[in-house]
């Protein structure tokens, strides 16, 4: 801000009323539309709202959504720390699920759960790190954009998926290109089947327990990037690139780190879709969750808990938007991406549209109030 | 203006429901990931359907998925609302048709190219070798230069099926033809790339083809456009899309699924419907090639008696039409 009497805006404030402020902004234009088809916008939300959140069956799809958005969310703010931006989340993800399929398919009867799971989770990992580490490699020694190259990758995953799956992996005399079942041993437990251990009953939806998973991998690397010495380095490149190399930082190796932490998380969503969903290896599970991450990142200011919250909104939005589409035969699934498609537009591209206005009035109520003390360090922030 | 609308709207609903009063059936459809307007497959099915609608006054439901995951949602959430038939569409909700039909033993449900076996499924499958088999003698026949092309959707078994066929009637029409075959793509963005698919058959007529056959969707178009701007010929898939271009359209490869998904309703209407597989092939005439007043002039009598003669041998069994299902291979 450049007059010199405007304070800084509390933190409060920046981050947790201007987003709410760009969705309203968001949900009000959506509405104008739903008005211009002929339907009702109140309506509309409130079928969102209850769809998303209102019983047991959208609660667990919503947060079985939101499992997939925090690990793509998480992949795409770790690179961002580093000053990378990662659209390879796709294919990460594609891969990642490569990996767990063929750990399965390989070992589903031969161990145990509980050895099999820890297995999953590491071929998973690995397997989106490692096509993570490709265009890594390349930006950091050779000098190739990582958005070029990442995006590039995609392509070769779907490739690559495409033959393994119609040539090498399909279950032979079928018409859909996936593998056999897996074991029923090697599932990973749906949360309606934890529910039933302590004897409750909730509708069967995709939620299953990846999300203890997620959540556990925000905390990780909320502690990697603020409270570990490679962490301070990824951000110090991403930041100052001369200044860190100065500092003594190799930027080549951090951005390894970084993109291998990157890519292991995509690559998550994997374990999310073929070992906890669909228990076997097919084509598209991945599909736009890649995508959607880089917005839930930005949404959530690449915070873990940001994130968090950021894909607990896309996945209310996803299955809010299949409630409409189902209930409301006008509300087509184009109006459905319409509406996130405003959602992102107003809280990602013009997240600091409202800024000033918000500014303005909080000058004008803390006009004679002292600046609060907190102010520094959302000046900081940003 | 407006308020004319609404009354005339109104209207309309009140009629609609006065004549879906009496015992009438509650349907239900899920297009796949296509869309119901993909000028394909799925839109095949929505002609059906609106037929349906359109004759009986009976209104149905639909949803379009658009993730994995929605597809055994979408099939569960409409047999929970009391739908009297589901019908699925695509191979790819198979696995949902199957898990939902289990959980609902005294629901009805239908899916067109995916195999499914249970009581209460009906799996209408489709015999798209024949037809495609017919095709390639047509394309054949045609080809001057002795070389026609393929253009597939996205490479997946159901696609090399029409491919297969599709090699198999041209070699039989001319034992030394070559051809040429491209798939799209990799990613379901393959059954919608107009772009891809016109240079991919400018690539085919540089390498000397001069009919190409398209089995890609959307992606056809682009295919058809190519061949009229180079003066050769094309030949459509699914639906009849003789008309698109008048002179460069040689024929078309029908799949009738507007038809099943017509009769799937219409049987559950009349009480009639049953569950078991239903193959549909050329005896059945859910797949055929197309002759009307589009492509009149660009079949010869002698082509048009050599189809129907293959047509028939193929309904008697004297020619066997390999399946690439059948052991997932080509073999020629």
């Amino acid at each position: 801000m450049s007059s010199s009497p405007v304070k800084p805006l509390p933190r409060w404030i920046d981050v947790g009323l201007v987003p709410v402020i760009n969705i309203v902004i968001a949900l009000l234009v959506s509405g104008l539309i739903i008005f211009a088809i002929g339907e009702n916008p109140w309506e509309a939300v409130k079928i969102m709202a209850y769809g998303a959140l209102g019983f047991d069956e959208g609660i667990g799809y919503t947060l079985y959504y939101m499992t997939n958005f925090i690990f793509t969310g998480l992949a795409v703010a770790i690179a961002f720390h580093t000053g990378l931006f990662n659209i390879g989340g796709e294919g990460q993800a594609y891969i990642g699920g490569l990996g767990v399929g063929l750990c399965l398919l390989a070992l589903d009867t031969a161990l145990p759960i509980w050895i099999l799971l820890p297995l999953c989770i590491l071929a998973s990992g690995l397997f989106g790190a490692a096509w993570a580490a490709v265009p890594a490699y390349l930006q950091a020694y050779r000098g190739s954009h990582i958005v070029i190259t990442t995006i590039m990758f995609n392509f070769i995953a779907s490739a690559l998926m495409v033959y393994l799956m119609v040539n090498v992996l399909i279950k032979p005399g079928q018409m859909s290109p996936q593998s056999v079942t897996f074991a029923e041993q090697s599932h990973l437990p749906f949360m309606s089947e934890v529910f039933a251990w302590f004897g409750m009953e909730i509708a069967q939806t995709p939620l299953n327990v990846t999300v203890f998973w997620a959540i556990f991998c925000c905390i990780a690397l909320w502690a990697f990037i603020w409270r570990t010495k490679w962490g301070f380095e990824t951000r110090a490149v991403g930041h100052n690139e001369p200044a860190a190399v100065y500092g003594g930082v190799d930027p080549k190796r951090t951005i390894m780190i970084a993109m291998f932490i990157s890519g292991g998380l995509a690559g998550f969503v994997g374990l999310n879709e073929i070992m906890g969903v669909h228990h076997k290896l097919l084509l598209n599970f991945q599909f736009g969750y890649g995508f959607t991450g880089i917005a839930v990142a930005l949404m959530g200011r690449n915070h873990p808990f940001g994130i968090v919250l950021a894909s607990l909104l896309f996945g209310i939005l996803y299955q809010g938007g299949a409630e409409l589409a189902f209930e409301m035969p006008k509300i087509t699934r184009e109006m459905v991406v319409t509406i996130q498609g405003l959602v992102i537009l107003f809280s990602g591209a013009l997240a600091y549209m409202s800024v000033p206005w918000v500014s303005k009035v909080y000058n004008i109520l803390a006009a004679d109030k002292p600046v609060p003390s907190d102010s520094i360090s959302a000046e900081g922030e940003a | 203006m407006k308020h004319f609308l609404k009354t005339a709207s109104a209207a309309a609903v009140l009629l609609a429901s006065f004549s879906a009063s009496a015992a009438d059936i509650k349907p239900s459809v899920v297009f796949d990931m296509g869309g119901k307007f993909d000028k394909s497959f799925n839109e095949g099915v929505y002609n059906g359907v609106e037929k349906f609608k359109k004759e009986t006054g009976i209104k149905y439901r639909e949803f379009e998925v658009t993730n994995e995951a929605q597809r055994e949602q979408a099939i569960r959430r409409m047999a929970k609302r009391g739908s009297d038939i589901v019908l699925g569409i695509g191979f790819a909700q198979s696995d949902a048709v199957k898990k939902v039909a289990g959980e609902y033993p005294n629901g009805q449900f239908a899916i067109i190219d995916g195999f499914v076996i249970a009581p209460n499924v009906n799996a209408i499958l489709f015999k798209e070798h024949e037809g495609s088999f017919l095709v390639g003698m047509i394309a054949a026949m045609k080809s001057k230069t002795g070389t026609v092309g393929f253009v597939g959707g996205m490479d997946i078994p159901l696609i090399r099926r029409f491919g297969c066929g599709y090699l198999q009637g041209a070699k039989h029409a001319n034992s030394s033809v070559k051809v040429i075959q491209n798939m799209t793509g990799t990613t379901p963005s393959a059954w919608n790339d107009p772009g891809r698919g016109g240079e991919l058959t400018k690539g085919q007529f540089a390498q000397g083809a001069d009919v190409v056959f398209a089995a890609a969707g959307g992606t056809g178009v682009g295919v058809y456009q190519a061949a009229k701007d180079a003066g050769k010929f094309a030949i459509g898939v699914d639906s009849n899309q003789n008309h698109l271009h008048p002179g460069t359209m040689l024929t078309s490869m029908i799949k009738r699924v507007d038809v099943a998904a017509y009769n799937t309703f219409m049987n559950a209407k009349n009480g009639t419907w049953k569950g078991g597989i239903t193959s549909l092939g050329l005896a059945e005439d859910g797949v055929g090639w197309a002759l009307d007043k589009h492509n009149r002039s660009l079949i010869s009598a002698d082509m048009e008696n050599k189809v129907e003669a293959a047509r028939k041998d193929i309904i008697a069994g004297k020619i066997k039409v390999h399946d690439y299902m059948d052991g997932n291979k080509c073999n020629m």
